[in-house]
């Protein structure tokens, strides 16, 4: 017989075993030789510029993304046209490429064997192995969270307000700006978490374009990777729980910004 | 997002709000050209530039047949283990009451917020070499498959638990005091309501575990024809500078993940049509 009593402890087993306890594993770890050495760890200038690395990419992308998840937003709400569905599915491309495919992607257009790659070297532009690659890997990887967030919220909110405001005198970005973006303001900001906390994340295409150069082309995530490796227990599960911590902070806004949306 | 779209509100007519304009439509297309229609048309072009024979050739060698044929059974059955804990969790969720519900649900969600190689090295602390559980997954398929279910548990969960939220318990309950068995219940009641659900998570879910990377790659010890995924072989023939055969397994890739998303495209026309 399933009783309820049993499900639930199945359920919550499972979640247990998956979930929650390695969690609580890597903390009891980090922490099993105190404090001192885990803050000696992340506090190195190659952990540093690693974090600093990681906070520079971030804050490049995702006003970048968000400004065109709005766009494509309104496209995707408010305009008809032949080709729209594949608009649709395209944006979804990224959820389902391999983000090792979209750092060998980076690589074949702009690496040095591609025509564009080695024309932009000579003159001095390396996107490869460098910030730019970086960026762009993260531009790809953490494109769609703004855009699948913002559309539904802009199709219930309609045009009509914005048409009032249009009609009153007002131009058509300010109508936009003043009238709808506040109506959507709680849809944004859910979508800017979730490619906040991609874009931090962010480790397979940014392992292949960024020749992880510790001190130079290191983010947070390839540190991990990189003192995990080499034994430095004490570096990689600091670092890793400091990226642990960003994505718990993130799970709450979500939950909190989830609840406001209900209201 | 299909829901939404039945509730969308006709076109307005002589579009005056803002997003009537070709302008910002040409925009958006471009910036999504650039970022990623280009660079993954360059994956392809490369892929098949040398012609179908040296392709076949690239995507098929002994290594990579086991990384692709590795990916995608183990990706089958991590699939299928989400379609169940996924299902189950989401019952419970729905229809169980207990403390610290609330807390477990937005626990759910973690996964997608834990940065791939974090949740590696998570799973490394409890399954690994120095288990205090004294189970040691590190180097097995095993490992591959926990850490694929890790990554992946949040998408039937969340697929199901709207569907079953509007689902009334009346409906259950008056089948159980006509004397339904709660299997039969579940199986006659809940499952036909659930099922484009259940499918819509379990195809995010494999399209998510063929091309998952960064939590694997430590769990799994990358080794050749035993633990070695297609993402990580991929990485590695990049790193050993062979662009040529990395982007022949990842046609093969990109196609798989293509074809179940189109998949999912038609599971969710075929729900919009039953919400209208």
């Amino acid at each position: 017989m399933l009783s309820k009593l049993t499900l639930r402890t199945v359920a919550l087993g499972y979640l247990a075993m998956v979930l929650v306890l390695p969690v609580g594993a890597i903390v009891w770890r980090t922490f099993s030789n105190g404090l001192a050495p885990v803050w000696q760890a992340v506090t190195t200038p190659d952990a540093l510029h690693a974090f600093w690395l990681t906070i520079l990419i971030t804050a490049i992308v995702v006003p970048l993304n968000t400004v065109f998840g709005v766009a494509c937003g309104v496209v995707l709400a408010r305009q008809h046209f032949p080709g729209k569905r594949l608009l649709d599915s395209v944006i979804n491309l990224p959820f389902a490429v391999s983000p090792v495919v979209v750092g060998l992607a980076l690589v074949l257009v702009y690496g040095q064997t591609g025509r564009l790659g080695s024309w932009l070297a000579e003159r001095g532009v390396q996107i490869i192995f460098a910030l730019p690659g970086m960026v762009l890997a993260t531009l790809f990887i953490s494109l769609p969270y703004v855009v699948r967030e913002v559309t539904p919220v802009l199709r219930e909110v309609g045009v009509e307000q914005e048409e009032a405001a249009r009609t009153l005198g007002a131009t058509r970005l300010s109508a936009f700006l003043r009238v709808t973006l506040p109506a959507i303001r709680w849809g944004v900001t859910y979508g800017v978490v979730l490619t906040t906390a991609r874009a931090l994340g962010e480790f397979g295409a940014v392992a292949i374009v960024s020749g992880r150069l510790a001190g130079q082309t290191e983010t947070l995530t390839l540190f991990v990777e990189n003192h995990f490796e080499s034994f430095d227990q004490a570096g990689a599960y600091g670092a890793a729980l400091a990226l642990a911590a960003l994505a718990l902070l993130t799970l709450l806004t979500m939950t909190g910004l989830r609840r406001r949306e209900g209201h | 997002m299909g829901v939404d779209a039945a509730r969308a509100r006709p076109a307005a007519r002589p579009l005056r709000a803002a997003g009537g304009g070709g302008l910002l439509r040409g925009l958006v297309t471009t910036y999504l050209s650039l970022l990623v229609l280009i660079p993954l048309a360059a994956v392809v072009w490369r892929a098949s530039s040398d012609g179908a024979a040296s392709f076949w050739r690239a995507a098929t060698t002994p290594q990579a047949l086991a990384a692709l044929r590795l990916t995608f059974f183990i990706s089958l059955a991590v699939v299928a283990v989400n379609v169940v804990a996924g299902t189950l969790i989401a019952w419970v969720l729905v229809r169980d009451e207990f403390p610290g519900k609330r807390l477990v649900n937005s626990l759910i969600d973690l996964p997608f917020a834990l940065p791939t190689i974090v949740a590696g090295v998570t799973l490394l602390a409890l399954y690994g070499p120095r288990s205090p559980l004294g189970l040691n997954l590190a180097y097995t398929r095993a490992g591959v498959l926990l850490a694929l279910a890790f990554e992946t548990l949040p998408f039937v969960v969340r697929a199901v638990q709207p569907v079953l939220l509007t689902i009334e318990p009346d409906a259950e309950e008056a089948a159980r005091s006509l004397g339904a068995r709660p299997l039969t219940t579940f199986r006659r009641i809940l499952l036909p309501a659930m099922t484009p659900a259940i499918l819509a998570g379990a195809a995010l879910a494999f399209a998510r575990a063929i091309g998952e990377f960064g939590s694997v790659v430590l769990l799994s010890g990358n080794i050749p024809y035993r633990t070695e995924v297609a993402a990580v072989h991929v990485f590695t023939l990049v790193q050993s500078d062979d662009p040529g055969g990395a982007a022949a397994v990842s046609v093969v890739l990109l196609v798989l993940s293509l074809l179940v998303l189109a998949a999912l495209n038609l599971i969710q026309r075929r729900r919009t049509r039953h919400a209208e």
